[in-house]
């Protein structure tokens, strides 16, 4: 059977060459695929609608449509400016700093230090050093509860536990595992006669590092960039233990007005508050577009 | 090469040879011997002993692990994470893969769908969690919004109904998940020879035949490695919880991660909240385990 078909598609071209149309089964796949885009693009549009509308309007429960009764920018301006989080009413803008301090210095400390861990692990090889890397690949799906506690003790005897170092130590111990494996792979995938011709030319561990590696490695900064800063921005449970209350991130300000009891549900506030926090990583996704899957693609182990 | 003519003393051994390389490795190997394996093995060593508002060295065997499993609310946590992984991992699984194929049927605007189907990935799961909330609440959301269409017996009240809440929890987890493991499915799909496309049409086998017997099989590794990434990310599930319930109605919602941090720095019991957290770090080594296995084992080709 199988060979009867063979021959008759193997006949050779006869004919004209045949036109691309929309096939019905293609409509069907823009079709399934088009319902799953608005599937995930509602949420969204709910978001910016509510940010939009008065308190009013809101309770009329019209979730899915834009605002009838007139735009109104207000909520933007409580959201950053005085909505309560806890005791304080000072707004988003206070947790919007708070996440920049510590995501810079996280991320520029992190990358730095596992493009070097990835540059040793494939060009300065010793004894144990893929078992070191092999636990710390292995660590990295270890549940952050079970170093938590340890963690808050180890942070308080450094006498840095509730404060933006402690938090920025945090981040870059549990960034590392990701980025070395990236670097390390890039750094594998580079052609090795470039090392060994420094090598001969009486180049040393560093200089090689600045001046061949990381000038060759842009692309690979540029992801291990993405996906530190967006973590970083995004994380939670560090920021709520670590940081303490007057360095709390954004997000955790962000659920502190939300879900606080006391006062009258501002929805609006709420959602436009939101999208002020999500506005980050959305930028920088919307931006890097194929660098930003690229990243996942090769480090999502960080979750 | 310079291999002769070098001093070989263990001392020069452990750390001289190198010294710049090992230098630069310290805060890896530091991470490595202090937090993952120290910090667990503490966490672990201290779930046998009655710490209470502080850790203690005074052992008690498995008293708080006997403590813990007869706890309902563990229970429930431990049901509810159960439910959540289970759901979760199949839709994700399935409906990312059903995407990256139709994905990889050389269709326009890729881009465009593929930007839409991954941006919840990049937003906190705190921002999801509060998203799904207003879209859920029963007073003016979705509930609201069709009964006003003129469906006056619509329900839609997941966040507040004890039985459908980890429904909730789903609806929106599904939603930030999905788009991700699409891209890594379609990275798969895209990773696979054009050759075996060639060759399977050749032999006049369908198309549907053709993922089945031959491209998910080839795809084996990329389906495990998502499958351990989302697995170990659903054990951390903490956030989304926070954000979206709150752990309510009631303890309806607990997941075994919060159980843990608010033993640990609310109820003033830090053992039980470290044996909690030794029981998932077994849940993890359990899927992990044999991934590593299969990961790692030797193999001819490389």
């Amino acid at each position: 059977m199988t060979t009867e078909i063979t021959t008759t598609e193997l006949k050779g071209p006869s004919g004209p060459k045949p036109k691309k149309l929309l096939t019905p089964q293609r409509i069907l796949i823009y079709v399934i695929l088009t319902m799953f885009a608005i599937y995930f693009l509602l949420p969204l549009y709910v978001m910016l609608m509510t940010s939009f509308k008065e308190m009013p309007e809101i309770r009329l429960g019209q979730i899915f449509s834009p605002p009838t009764q007139g735009w109104t920018l207000e909520p933007w301006f409580k959201a950053w400016n005085s909505a309560c989080t806890g005791l304080y009413c000072e707004g988003l803008k206070v947790g919007f700093w708070n996440s920049v301090k510590i995501t810079v210095p996280s991320t520029i400390v992190s990358v730095f230090i596992s493009a070097l861990n990835g540059y040793a692990l494939v060009n300065w090889r010793f004894k144990g050093s893929e078992v070191f890397f092999a636990i710390l690949i292995f660590g990295s799906f270890i549940p952050y509860q079970v170093m938590l506690y340890p963690l808050v003790i180890l942070l308080s005897q450094a006498k840095i536990f509730a404060t933006l170092q402690g938090v920025i130590v945090i981040h870059t111990i549990f960034g590392m595992p990701i980025l070395t494996l990236l670097f390390r792979n890039y750094f594998a995938s580079l052609p090795q006669e470039l090392f060994k011709a420094a090598r001969v030319d009486g180049a040393g561990f560093w200089r090689i590092f600045f001046q061949i590696m990381v000038p060759m490695s842009l692309p690979i900064f540029v992801v291990a960039v993405i996906l530190q800063v967006t973590g970083i921005w995004n994380d939670f449970l560090f920021g709520i233990v670590f940081a303490g209350t007057s360095n709390y991130p954004m997000t955790v300000q962000l659920n502190n007005i939300i879900n606080s009891m006391q006062g009258v549900k501002e929805y609006n506030v709420n959602m436009a508050a939101t999208i002020l926090t999500g506005l980050v990583p959305l930028t920088i996704y919307f931006i890097s577009g194929k660098w930003f899957v690229r990243g996942i693609a090769a480090g999502a182990v960080k979750g | 090469m310079r291999t002769t003519g070098r001093p070989t003393g263990f001392f020069h051994d452990l750390f001289l040879r190198n010294f710049s390389s090992k230098l630069a490795v310290t805060p890896m190997v530091l991470t490595v011997l202090v937090i993952f394996i120290g910090c667990t093995a503490w966490t672990v060593t201290y779930s046998f002993t009655n710490s209470r508002l502080l850790p203690s060295l005074d052992f008690i065997g498995f008293d708080q692990y006997v403590r813990l499993f007869k706890d309902s609310r563990w229970q429930t946590s431990v049901r509810n994470i159960a439910i959540y992984g289970v759901f979760s991992l199949t839709f994700t699984m399935v409906v990312g893969f059903l995407l990256a194929v139709l994905m990889d049927q050389k269709i326009r605007f890729e881009s465009v769908f593929r930007t839409v189907y991954l941006y919840p990935f990049a937003l906190s799961f705190i921002v999801t969690g509060l998203v799904w909330q207003w879209i859920m609440n029963p007073a003016f959301g979705l509930q609201e919004s069709v009964r006003n269409l003129g469906w006056a017996g619509f329900t839609f009240d997941w966040l507040t109904n004890r039985n459908m809440v980890i429904g909730a929890l789903l609806i929106a987890g599904i939603w930030q998940g999905t788009g991700f493991v699409m891209v890594l499915l379609l990275a798969g799909l895209r990773s696979v020879d054009e050759e075996v496309w060639k060759a399977a049409r050749v032999d006049g086998i369908p198309t549907w035949r053709t993922y089945i017997s031959i491209i998910i099989p080839m795809m084996r590794g990329t389906f495990v490695t998502t499958f351990v990434i989302v697995g170990s990310g659903i054990v951390r599930l903490y956030d989304l919880v926070v954000a979206l319930t709150g752990g309510g109605p009631g303890i309806s919602s607990e997941v075994p991660t919060k159980y843990v941090f608010n033993y640990m720095f609310g109820a003033g019991n830090i053992g039980q909240g470290l044996a909690a957290s030794t029981v998932m770090l077994l849940t993890v080594l359990i899927i992990l385990i044999p991934w590593a296995f299969y990961e790692f084992r030797p193999r001819r080709d490389r």
